[in-house]
């Protein structure tokens, strides 16, 4: 309650009180990022081309496997459960490079945060690529960040409206190009764009677009930095990976303070005053409308861009550009100490610099060697020895298999003349594009004999079989032996394939069993 | 509680909830959040509405689309009969023997088998076709009504001495209990024993071999070769359907056990049969 007696506005209201009290459930702040160029940003450009360049073109390229396979550089294709990157082929049973790959990128993030920051959230990530994508369009039509506010601000014009219209049209199309790309991984694409338009595709191939097309166009046109600070799981585990050694985009208050919009008179009145000119450029250009000067945030993806910015103040008042730049903690918590007299006083730039100017020798600054610490080893050697045994096991691995089921059901039968015949499902995996034809030979056993039905043996104990390429043969093969033969209720012997002509060969030791009294 | 509480950290109302000294910060959620939160409280209940969910006395609601995963499995069975016809019309103009000479349609016809197979025969021969005593196992090479597929068709069409199908395979061995004495039923057991390789008493295998010729080889042939016109069993292998010990040969030629088997041709129709043949055939012992 307001004391009705008070004569003057109150200039100051309580905290919790209806006016200022924050609703319990906030609208989102928009963003209107200005727009920049400056050496980060260009690096930025230079991201999004070749990532996006990555993304659409890759299904496009080809690559010779022969007549039998298709001649897509990588393709997932789902059908026949085979996936196909350039010279690489992989069956779903070795799916374990998927994992491994999936692996290192695991360490990967973690080695490349331990020592850059976000780097990933702040250049890589297809969020924020996509953002950056979708911001071009919104600058394109509505203009930069002043304009665009006032045209939010404003009411609704036939003008807001067309622009407004033709930005969401825009972006719905990229997000349909971004949908639309994906499916492209899955089926060979010059073929499936032509069924696309004739809409001749498969259902799942509309939906899939359509899906796509949605969470591009609502994650990066819509909720854009939400995405990082809501719904994304790398931040919290990213922060985990960060340690006072890591580089991050930092605001050097032990230089920007204290920030003075009027720096000539607070000097003229004998005061300290920092680099920091309170500007708010770094504010203006931030993706994620934080502030850098609050310190390291979650919401910080660390993109740079307020370098950039502060940067170009820096230029043109011609101060050492630098204070926001990419800085350990510890070089920061020293520097600081140095600045502030080791916690003694407010920030002092003068305890920083030598004369008026050039900055103290003291001062800690980024050295490569601190890359090199235990930590980033133990993440380097644990990428590189799951990137070792992945290379290894892919250039030593089988291209002809051969797998066996012992037949349980019943394991052996008696036949009319005492000999006892066990069933094996033996398949014969092909994995090259190539026919073959392959050879199964019994080894052991004593006078055993193979037969198989439907096929007439010219030999008792080894057949060739034809195997389509890339594909699995199932045979049944049945193995007879002799009553007199028999010296245990389980014996071992193997199955061998051979590829006569490339030599390649495979072997799989199976069991024969037999009745526990044979006459 | 008197008034709300502010942390003096972060400057952020506190719930009021204290823990060993720790408040609740009340952070306000984004509001999509909440948005998103109600979106999937009316989805929840436009879903119970749309589909069966709300249990009622003795059923439960319908749900205005009238789904059922009934309807959905018939169907799929439906779309799946379809699916088949082409196989199932080969499978009927064609014999059991160009079926299996087919790969196609052996592929198709041992899958289909071994489903019906599952079904409807191994109460008796056992789920690997092994079989039991008394009961057949399909997977040797000894076969009492031939081993072809289409001898295997015909048994399985019109069963063994089932007594409702006029073309049933019938064979009926005498008891000889009735016939001959004791000691020429242990002298002829004797004698078929020792024809699959048991040493035997040779006071009682030599007689045997006389009673044998007078009485069992009018049907289990001179040599006890069996005959599968007849059904008769080969005598001198080493699979034996009810025991091969001398005793339970002499049990059998005493008082013979006589399986029977349903003919099955009414039940399952032609096609199914068919299938039933090649898988059996398949087994590992079909001639
Ligand atoms: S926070 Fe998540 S979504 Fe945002 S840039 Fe980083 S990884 Fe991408
Ligand atoms: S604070 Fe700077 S680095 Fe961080 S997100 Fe904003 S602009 Fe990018």
């Amino acid at each position: 309650m307001r004391d009705k007696t008070q004569t003057e506005p109150p200039e100051a209201e309580a905290i919790d009180s209806p006016n200022t009290r924050e609703p319990l459930y906030a609208p989102r702040k928009k963003v209107f990022p200005k727009r920049i160029s400056g050496n980060f940003r260009r690096f930025k450009w230079l991201v999004m081309a070749i990532t996006l360049a990555i993304y659409y073109l890759t299904p496009w390229l080809r690559w010779d496997r022969g007549p039998f396979a298709p001649d897509q550089a990588v393709l997932i294709d789902l059908a026949n459960r085979r996936f196909y990157f350039f010279f690489i082929e992989i069956w779903p049973q070795e799916f374990y490079y998927v994992a491994g790959l999936l692996v290192m990128a695991g360490i990967g993030l973690f080695l490349i945060t331990s020592t850059v920051g976000r780097a990933w959230c702040g250049y890589t990530c297809p969020q924020t690529v996509w953002v950056d994508l979708f911001l071009v369009v919104e600058r394109a039509i509505e203009g930069d960040r002043n304009a665009r506010i006032k045209l939010d601000a404003g009411s609704w014009t036939a003008r807001k409206l067309v622009l407004r219209v033709s930005r969401h049209a825009i972006w719905l199309a990229i997000a349909a190009a971004t949908g639309g790309a994906w499916i492209f991984y899955f089926a060979d694409a010059p073929s499936l764009i032509d069924e696309l338009f004739a809409g001749t595709a498969a259902p799942v191939a509309y939906i899939t677009i359509g899906v796509l097309t949605a969470t591009t166009y609502t994650f990066g046109g819509l909720m854009r930095e939400q995405v990082c600070t809501y719904m994304c799981p790398w931040p919290r585990i990213q922060a985990a990976t960060l340690d006072e050694n890591s580089l991050t985009v930092t605001y050097n208050d032990w230089r920007g303070e204290p920030r003075s919009r009027h720096a000539k008179k607070a000097l003229a009145a004998g005061q300290p005053v920092g680099d920091c000119v309170d500007c708010n450029a770094c504010v203006a250009v931030c993706p994620m409308g934080i502030d850098i000067r609050d310190g390291q945030q979650l919401e910080c993806i660390t993109c740079a861009l307020c370098i950039d910015a502060c940067d170009g103040v820096m230029n043109k008042l011609g101060k050492d550009r630098g204070l926001i730049s990419y800085a350990t903690l510890s070089d920061y918590n020293a520097n600081m100490a140095a600045a502030t007299a080791g916690g003694a006083c407010s920030v002092n730039p003068s305890l920083v610099r030598t004369d008026g100017s050039a900055f103290s020798n003291r001062l800690a600054h980024f050295h490569v060697r601190k890359i090199f610490r235990p930590r980033t080893f133990v993440y380097m050697s644990a990428w590189s020895a799951v990137g070792l045994a992945l290379l290894y096991s892919l250039l030593t691995r089988d291209r002809l298999e051969v797998n066996v089921l012992h037949d349980r059901n019943p394991q052996f039968v008696t036949l009319s003349d005492g000999s006892i015949r066990n069933g094996y499902t033996v398949k014969l995996l092909n994995m090259i594009p190539e026919p073959r034809t392959i050879v199964v030979t019994m080894q052991g056993l004593a006078d055993a004999e193979m037969s198989v039905v439907g096929i007439d043996m010219p030999a008792d104990r080894s057949l060739s079989v034809p195997v389509e390429p890339d594909r699995l043969k199932m045979l049944k093969i049945f193995v007879r032996q002799p009553a007199e033969q028999i010296n245990a209720q389980a014996q071992t012997f193997k199955f061998r394939v051979e590829d006569k002509a490339s030599l390649e060969s495979d072997e799989y030791t199976a069991t024969f069993n037999a009745p526990e009294i044979v006459r | 509680m008197s008034g709300e509480h502010i942390d003096e950290v972060s400057d952020v109302s506190t719930t009021g909830h204290e823990w060993d000294g720790i408040k609740e910060l009340n952070n306000p959620l984004p509001r999509w959040w909440v948005i998103t939160f109600y979106v999937t409280i009316v989805w929840a209940i436009g879903y119970t509405i749309a589909y069966p969910a709300w249990p009622m006395l003795s059923s439960a609601t319908r749900g205005v689309l009238v789904y059922s995963s009934r309807h959905d499995v018939k169907n799929e069975l439906e779309a799946a009969e379809v699916a088949k016809g082409k196989y199932v019309a080969a499978l009927q103009a064609k014999t059991v023997f160009e079926i299996a000479a087919d790969d196609v349609l052996r592929g198709f016809a041992i899958a289909a088998g071994g489903a019906a197979f599952k079904v409807n025969c191994v109460q008796c021969h056992g789920s690997g076709a092994q079989g039991s005593k008394g009961f057949p196992n399909l997977n040797d090479d000894d076969w009492l009504w031939g081993g072809k597929a289409e001898q295997i068709q015909q048994t399985i069409t019109h069963g063994i001495r089932f007594a409702s199908d006029s073309d049933t395979r019938l064979s009926e061995m005498p008891a000889f209990g009735d016939i001959i004495t004791p000691e020429q039923i242990r002298q002829v057991s004797a004698y078929v024993s020792s024809l699959s390789g048991a040493v035997g008493d040779q006071a009682l295998v030599i007689p045997g071999a006389n009673v044998f010729a007078e009485n069992c080889a009018a049907c289990h042939g001179d040599k006890a070769k069996g005959n599968t016109e007849l059904g008769a069993p080969d005598l001198t292998d080493a699979i034996w359907l009810y025991g091969a010990r001398e005793t339970a040969i002499a049990a059998q030629v005493r008082a013979p056990k006589q399986g029977v088997m349903p003919a099955w041709g009414g039940r399952l129709g032609e096609v199914t049969v068919k299938e039933l043949a090649v898988y059996v055939h398949s087994l590992g012992g079909g001639e």
